[in-house]
């Protein structure tokens, strides 16, 4: 029985680099996706996450399934239309969903268009839901990379995001911090995307951040212990994603992605915190 | 006047939006050290003026000058733009306050810790140290916002209509904290609504309605002509205004 859980690592090399990614991804994702969250950006995750694409499309059609260049076109692109979308949202009439959501719609249509240009269906697939079971050590290297320095920005700058989505105004009126604390998680976000993209593709790389952020607010209240729990649930979804998609012959990625989804949908309903059941039965009112 | 008492100086500010004008032409000093309360109907530009001192908001014209750093302002903004489903402790919120002493990565040494417990016993929050800032009540989060003033330790103060929905007691306790502050030679500007109030603790007042119509003792400045003078604003702005000329060279 242990060993439907142990064997396909212990034989097979892609299995255990496959795991070694996921985690990786989840070490960064998670807390980058809690505060993406608390700052009610879950849906700009999404949208950055497609607005890559055509960055990495060029990148393909460039250079092929490059790593390098399918990274460095992917955190360009991303950085492009964050900032543009920023300055449409700012300086016109349209507030920042709407002008997120046609930034991402485009640069969907234009990634597809410029991968479908020169690759065939299957390279579309590899870049649309990326190959979680073939990575390098070149890309667990960047993926590894991406989540140490994710965690070790996030501490830095913790203090000045906390209180920049708590009290924007307060840290305006002690420090000048707010904005660029703002535009260097906004890099965060991109890079941590650009690094979900190479294992999950552009369209399920937020799944790893999300999903897991999503999570943990129904299991506590304290946003450390909530960035831990969006790590934990991150790896556990990629451990038993990957296995599901082992035995079960399923595509990895979405396998990985659907773990993932089942913790949130567990969550919601019995989650500590708000969870539908203690909502439901809260229990007998106390004295104080 | 000496500038060294002097906290904050006006020097013919119009602070606005646009070109709008929504203080006019104002011009003076407030001492160091004095408690003053701003009153005036509502947008007469009270919190503009605040924005202005705090250095949110440029003047369009004239200058502020403040004797010290923009850092030794404490504001607490007209219903703080908090968000209150943020999951975050009533200790965290408050120690914000010593941010200028820890900035971003400066840790919380013991004494601090003494003094974020002193502020929270001083708003009569002791024992809400744990509680998510969710649970508060409106007057319970303004004590705890006004903990975090007390721990900013500022020179100036500056308070944004800091007793408007909440409670007589709570009032009370919150404006012995303003006394306490004038006591210790603080500079304390309050925009406030309750005239009784500031006839009875404030000793300054500056009315304005969309410009300064009286500045001084507080038994002067409200007055009944005055008050009618400050009612009769001229709230809807003039689509065809011309230019101001009235800055003096």
């Amino acid at each position: 029985m242990l060993d439907l859980f142990y064997a396909p690592f212990s034989e097979f090399e892609f299995m255990r680099r496959a795991l070694v990614g996921v985690m990786a991804i989840a070490l960064g994702g998670g807390p980058v996706g809690v505060f993406l969250m608390l700052r009610r950006m879950s849906l700009t995750g999404d949208a950055m996450a497609h607005a890559i694409l055509p960055g990495a499309a060029v990148g393909y059609l460039v250079a092929g399934l490059s790593l390098p260049a399918m990274t460095i076109g992917g955190l360009f692109a991303g950085v492009i239309v964050a900032v543009a979308a920023g300055l449409v949202s700012r300086f016109t009439a349209l507030k920042e969903d709407a002008s997120l959501a046609a930034f991402y719609l485009l640069s969907l249509a234009l990634g597809v268009t410029i991968v479908s240009l020169r690759g065939s269906n299957v390279d579309l697939l590899h870049v649309l839901f990326g190959t979680v079971l073939a990575l390098d050590d070149n890309t667990l290297l960047l993926l590894a990379s991406i989540s140490t320095i994710t965690v070790v920005a996030l501490a830095v700058l913790y203090r000045p995001l906390v209180l920049e989505c708590v009290d924007p105004i307060f840290l305006r009126s002690v420090s000048r911090a707010g904005t660029p604390t703002h535009l260097i998680f906004l890099g965060l976000v991109v890079m941590n995307l650009v690094g979900g993209f190479h294992a999950l593709g552009t369209l399920l790389a937020v799944g790893m951040m999300m999903l897991p952020a999503a999570s943990s607010r129904f299991w506590t209240t304290d946003i450390t212990m909530m960035m831990l729990v969006s790590i934990l649930i991150g790896i556990v979804s990629g451990l038993s994603g990957l296995l599901l998609s082992f035995h079960a012959e399923l595509p990895a990625g979405p396998a990985i992605i659907l773990s993932a989804g089942a913790i949130y949908v567990i969550s919601v309903v019995l989650g500590r915190e708000g969870g539908l059941l203690w909502l439901a039965w809260p229990g007998r009112h106390l004295e104080a | 006047m000496s500038s060294a008492s002097t906290a904050i100086r006006f020097d013919e500010v119009t602070l606005g939006y646009g070109r709008r004008p929504a203080v006019h032409h104002l011009d003076g000093d407030i001492p160091a050290g004095s408690l003053i309360a701003v009153v005036g109907p509502n947008g007469a530009g009270k919190s503009t003026l605040l924005k202005g001192i705090v250095g949110t908001l440029k003047p369009l014209e004239g200058r502020i000058d403040l004797k010290g750093p923009a850092s030794g302002i404490a504001y607490l903004p007209q219903a703080a733009e908090i968000d209150r489903s943020f999951p975050l402790s009533v200790y965290d919120l408050v120690a914000m306050g010593l941010w200028s002493r820890s900035g971003l990565f400066g840790g919380v040494a013991r004494q601090d810790r003494t003094r974020i417990e002193d502020a929270l016993a001083a708003v009569g929050l002791t024992g809400f140290e744990r509680r998510p800032i969710s649970t508060l009540s409106g007057g319970q989060m303004q004590r705890a916002l006004f903990a975090r003033l007390l721990l900013q330790d500022a020179p100036v103060i500056l308070l944004d209509e800091p007793f408007t929905a909440i409670d007589a007691k709570t009032t009370a306790d919150l404006l012995d904290l303003v006394r306490r502050w004038h006591d210790e030679a603080r500079t304390v500007v309050a925009v406030l609504h309750d005239l009784d109030m500031v006839r009875r603790t404030f000793p300054q007042t500056l009315l304005i309605a969309r410009e300064p119509v009286a500045w001084g003792e507080t038994g002067e400045v409200l007055s009944p002509e005055n008050l009618l003078k400050a009612r009769r604003m001229v709230e809807a702005y003039d689509p065809h205004a011309d230019v101001c000329h009235r800055h003096v060279a």
